[in-house]
């Protein structure tokens, strides 16, 4: 197979994200936070900006995300979250509070028991899913995800999103719904 | 999905989360949405950062504490995010009467969209009313019912501009529920719609 290379490759990256998370966690470590940093700071700008930040503010967010990272690195959950999901939630979360001054409520943790390390095979799957998600993603046809992008990206609701393209809501519900089952079932 | 992205207005944010704390295959959801967020992130721009970027966030970084651990569940009734909106449990709550069997309490959240707690007497009804645009109702303890359909702890009823109902309590328990809407209710009675201004439904 084709693909089965580039797969590889990503868990792998996967895996690099997790152990220097680790290595901020565990030994405050300041190569492996700048390297984090590197990958995934201007990613962070680049989301910012697409929901309407300007770039001052949008690099003011990014840097206030990364240190957020640090210091909730012994929060990051390997097997519950990839790397990039989990910075992803802290910075829509930053992104809520600085274009829209509300709170996003948090659903209560669920724990098996206390401080139990994340089993490595759950790990392993994670990274695993995620593979096979940024793949299907990446082969989306261009309408579909243009709407994803818009629906996350965008800080827009549906009905913005019809005002904006000029598409009925109607199709816009229909299409989002339909590039989402196409990743379900891509992903079975 | 709209949770996922950020994009809810805080009452049905906050009614979302009690519900997901209430239900794993929600939760389940909810995770899976933040992951096409993820790889969103993962695929998306890079503009260039600013000069000396790495190392301000690194100082604002060892600025402050490490950030405590998140909210546990809370033993009671309510789960843990609303008992962040309450100041605690149900014993917490400020009820006032709406009348008829009926209590109330406002939360506070920003933005238009508005959420309660409401407390209905085991057996007592809600006024006959329609929906102008989406009211999403989770119930915490007891039962409520419908025309064709029962809602215990956990469920969500999500109302639109369809549907017209008289929910009714169960017999057995008081029933609490969680209520978000983002317009005013539309009631059939003309005390109820007299009363309305009065008690923000």
């Amino acid at each position: 197979m084709p693909s089965e290379r580039p797969s590889i490759d990503r868990n792998i990256e996967n895996s690099r994200w997790t152990d220097l998370i680790a290595r901020i966690r565990d030994d405050a470590d300041e190569a492996a936070f700048a390297e984090v940093f590197g990958h995934f700071a201007p990613r962070v700008k680049g989301f910012l900006m697409k929901s309407g930040a300007s770039a001052t503010l949008a690099e003011e967010c990014a840097q206030d995300v990364m240190a957020t990272l640090w210091q909730k690195a012994h929060l990051f959950d390997p097997s519950r979250a990839s790397a990039a999901t989990w910075i992803f939630t802290i910075a829509r979360n930053r992104r809520i509070d600085a274009l829209r001054k509300a709170r996003r409520p948090e659903p209560e943790e669920i724990t098996w028991g206390p401080e139990e390390a994340p089993d490595q095979s759950d790990i392993l799957a994670l990274e695993q899913e995620t593979t096979l998600l940024s793949e299907a993603i990446a082969t989306l046809p261009p309408k579909q995800k243009t709407l994803i992008e818009a629906a996350y990206y965008g800080d827009l609701t549906h009905s913005e999103i019809a005002e904006k393209t000029g598409l009925p809501l109607g199709t816009i519900k229909s299409r989002i719904r339909l590039a989402l089952d196409r990743l379900r079932h891509t992903m079975k | 999905m709209a949770y996922a992205s950020g994009t809810l207005p805080e009452a049905f944010g906050l009614t979302v989360a009690a519900h997901v704390s209430l239900c794993d295959e929600c939760r389940a959801r909810v995770g899976a949405f933040d992951s096409v967020g993820g790889v969103l992130l993962e695929q998306g721009e890079t503009p260039q950062m600013a000069d000396g970027s790495m190392a301000a966030a690194l100082a604002a970084a060892k600025a402050a504490p490490a950030a405590p651990r998140k909210a546990m569940r809370a033993p009671g009734i309510l789960p843990t995010p609303l008992q962040e909106y309450v100041g605690g449990d149900l014993d917490a709550v400020r009820w006032r009467s709406v009348g008829m069997g009926v209590r109330q309490a406002i939360l506070p959240v920003s933005g238009t969209a508005t959420v309660r707690l409401l407390h209905i007497r085991a057996g007592a009804a809600v006024p006959d009313h329609g929906h102008r645009g989406t009211e999403l109702t989770l119930v915490l303890q007891g039962a409520f019912m419908d025309d064709d359909a029962r809602f215990a702890r956990g469920d969500i009823e999500i109302a639109t501009e369809d549907l017209q109902h008289t929910p009714v309590a169960d017999s057995g328990e008081d029933c609490i529920c969680l209520a978000a809407t983002d317009a005013p209710l539309k009631f059939q009675s003309w005390i109820a719609r007299a009363a309305q201004p009065f008690l923000r439904i």
